[in-house]
């Protein structure tokens, strides 16, 4: 059953030649070159030869990867084009190694009826350079109040269930989304926020807040929703996924649970894992997100997590906004910022060179894990496969720029930054997605 | 030159702020002339953005500029294009076209400076945004501790007691009372002292059972607003007042007592504080004046060339 949709175009012919292979999952590190023929990966070898109509890659000094997989982009379309639409977050994604991304449904209006879904999916065929599918809404209008229909919605295609960017404010209704999921097959993914603590936050609450003057989200905040949540999913034995985790403290929630057996998985932003709370010292709103940057320790234990696993995966929260809406004083600024174009150069830079992260357990977070979480099959480089990989170059540096980006909206907190590691190629479900070669 | 913001009190070295405070004192005597005016800053001019009520600070950069012989001009958010929604940035634009050497801001958001700042020429004064800065107060605050206390502040002990969580200018005066090497102490009930705040290097006390170390006691303004119904920060004035209140009795000798204003008698400081001569807070406001007026003159003619010299003045 589909739940990914994109434009159609030729299937691709190419030879990428000399590229260091790094697929995990197929258990292959080694240079190669990479045949892929009408689409699909049809050999892996040294010295192949191109078919006729074959274009060739040179990809020394180059990685060539599974495409990556985004469980968390908000597209802003329907309702707000001006910031985003699928053309522009896919070619974002395509030019940050995606092969497919998936949208949250706090649209206006939201995706809460299989017809707003449909509606997407024929957008998508029209517009989507890379394969995109969309969480449906858990409540209708995103309100808290009354479910959507998830049977007709699973059918139509949605990869889960989410009202990211609020959450489930009840445990009433957290209990409900997760016994009532079960009619879909799919998950619920919830943005873990116990509102009675969030009120007026604009940035994590300890040292740093204290010292600005800010109203503080504590960590609490999160790991309090998360702990409610992971105890109505053991209870009612359901799927569920965290979104977007950013403390220590729900770490250790998540830890727990697992241990429990509870089916959880979860996800973290490339910016809590590169950043933290001393970034919001200069009051600069593109370093404004929710959950907010945190604490250096959190950092480091989120870190952690991804490389044991403990944290299943990587998702970027693209969060696009029009530049008026984020050139505001900081107090007044939306939250939230892009993230598609630069996750893998950023992951890469921050945490792969410098050794606390190898290169096969971030493909895995951001390729197989999340695809395995959507219910797709995993992109692979092994012959067979249809071709859904990225060629990078690990040493080229970029620096991220308003005008370069593909994104619609530049609220990057990369913004003027020099960045390591550029997208070379993507292909997504056997088509040129991306190509940026010299 | 480029432009020079204040927008924090850490903008400023220890040596700006000695600076600062030695030009506010050398313009104490034009202060006391018939005529209280030198031609300083003529043709320079100042534009005041208040979007938030404010008496001392607004009336008193307002008057350091006349002083100066600057140009100023004074603009509220009440009746200007803000109420019909024009953004800061498209303010600061227009503002920015009659070319003014400086834009003091008051703000109820923090990051408002950085905002205006980035789209002006202008240097950018910060009179005060949300609950982050103001670092104004700060700098007569110490002004005024050095008239009255003695050139050398280092090793004065200084309790601020008071809603430290909502207080920009706690938290300009923390970095600024260090700066010039004084020991500072906070007292506020745990509700409205911020989470982390000991990392600024500053010993939290919820009671004032260590009063006596004070050498200094500076009162902030309780605001009702702390008492709305399901905030939760007081459950009463009554009790805050009885349990950080600050009348005669707890007082020793020789405790000089400090409140940036407005006060609210019986309250957070009782009337005999209130009125009693030994107090600071008539002299915080005179040094408001000076203090300005050399926050000003450094800010368009630099920190770099020593004290004012007799004919500037």
């Amino acid at each position: 059953m589909e739940r990914t949709w994109s434009k159609s175009g030729p299937a691709a012919d190419l030879l990428i030649k000399g590229g260091r292979v790094v697929d995990p999952e197929a258990g292959i590190d080694a240079a190669q070159d990479v045949l892929v023929t009408k689409g699909k990966v049809v050999e892996l070898g040294k010295d192949l030869k191109p078919g006729k109509n074959a274009k060739v890659v040179d990809a020394r000094d180059m990685l060539v990867m599974p495409g990556f997989v985004d469980l968390h982009t908000h597209f802003r379309t329907p309702g707000r084009e001006d910031e985003e639409d699928l053309a522009t977050a896919t070619a974002a994604a395509a030019a940050g190694g995606y092969v497919a991304a998936f949208g949250m449904a706090n649209t206006d209006p939201v995706v809460d009826t299989a017809t707003v879904l449909r509606g997407l999916a024929e957008t998508a065929r029209a517009e989507a350079a890379i394969p995109v599918g969309f969480f449906a809404a858990v409540t209708r209008g995103l309100a808290g109040e009354q479910l959507t229909e998830m049977g007709e919605l699973g059918a139509a295609g949605a990869v889960g269930f989410s009202d990211d960017g609020r959450p489930l404010a009840t445990a009433a209704l957290t209990r409900r989304a997760l016994q009532y999921v079960k009619v879909s097959g799919r998950f619920v993914a919830v943005h873990a926020q116990d509102d009675s603590l969030f009120k007026g936050g604009q940035m994590h609450e300890g040292p740093v807040s204290a010292r600005l003057g800010l109203t503080g989200i504590p960590s609490l905040c999160e790991s309090l929703d998360v702990s409610r949540t992971l105890d109505v999913a053991e209870y009612e034995d359901a799927a569920v996924h965290i979104c977007h985790v950013s403390t220590a403290a729900s770490l250790a929630v998540i830890e727990r649970a697992k241990a429990a057996g509870v089916r959880v998985t979860a996800e973290v932003t490339p910016h809590h894992l590169t950043l933290n709370d001393e970034a919001i010292a200069a009051l600069d709103p593109n370093f404004k997100m929710n959950p907010p940057l945190r604490a250096e320790s959190d950092r480091k234990a989120l870190v952690e997590a991804l490389r044991s696993g403990l944290l299943d995966c990587v998702a970027t929260d693209h969060a696009p906004h029009a530049a008026e809406e984020k050139d505001v004083p900081f107090e007044e600024a939306p939250f939230g910022c892009i993230g598609l174009e630069t996750a893998f150069s950023v992951l890469y830079g921050a945490l792969v060179m410098n050794k606390a992260l190898d290169l096969g357990t971030l493909v895995i977070r951001m390729s197989t894990a999340p695809a395995r979480i959507a219910g797709l099959p995993a992109p692979s480089v092994s012959p067979g496969a249809v071709a859904n990989l990225c060629v990078v170059d690990p040493r080229a540096r970029w620096t991220v720029s308003a005008v370069g980006l593909q994104s619609r909206s530049f609220n990057s907190p990369w913004l003027g930054r020099e960045l390591w590691a550029r997208v070379k190629l993507t292909l997504a479900a056997g088509r040129v997605a991306w190509e940026d070669l010299a | 030159m480029p432009k020079r913001d204040l927008i924090s009190i850490e903008d400023l070295s220890r040596a700006d702020v000695e600076l600062i405070l030695d030009t506010a004192e050398s313009f104490l005597p034009v202060l006391e002339r018939d005529i209280k005016k030198v031609p300083t800053l003529r043709g320079r001019t100042i534009i005041n953005l208040f979007w938030e009520a404010s008496t001392r600070t607004s009336s008193s950069f307002d008057l350091a500029a006349k002083r100066l012989s600057a140009d100023t001009l004074a603009l509220k958010a009440s009746g200007s294009a803000v109420e019909k929604g024009e953004t800061l940035k498209d303010t600061a634009i227009t503002l920015s076209a009659y070319s003014p050497d400086i834009i003091v801001m008051r703000h109820p958001s923090a990051g408002a400076c950085q905002t205006l700042s980035a789209n002006t020429e202008a240097s950018v004064i910060n009179a005060g945004d949300g609950k982050h800065q103001h670092p104004t107060q700060c700098l007569l605050d110490l002004f005024s501790m050095r008239q009255n206390l003695g050139r050398d502040l280092e090793g004065l002990r200084v309790f601020i007691i008071g809603d430290i969580l909502h207080s920009r200018v706690a938290r300009s005066d923390i970095m600024g009372f260090q700066m010039l090497g004084m020991e500072v102490t906070l007292v506020a009930p745990p509700t409205l002292m911020p989470r982390g705040i000991e990392e600024m290097g500053v010993k939290v006390e919820y009671d004032l059972a260590n009063l006596k170390d004070a050498d200094v006691l500076y009162l902030l303004r309780i605001q009702k607003e702390r008492l709305k119904a399901g905030a939760n920060f007081l459950p009463s004035l009554r009790e805050y007042s009885e349990l950080y209140g600050i009348s005669r009795a707890r007082l020793r000798p020789g405790q000089r007592v400090m409140h940036p204003g407005p006060i609210n008698r019986g309250v957070e400081i009782a009337s005999d504080i209130a009125d009693d001569d030994e107090n600071l807070i008539a002299h915080q406001v005179f040094s408001g004046l000076a203090v300005r007026m050399a926050i000003l003159y450094r800010t368009i003619v630099g920190y770099s060339d020593g004290a004012v010299s007799g004919e500037v003045v």
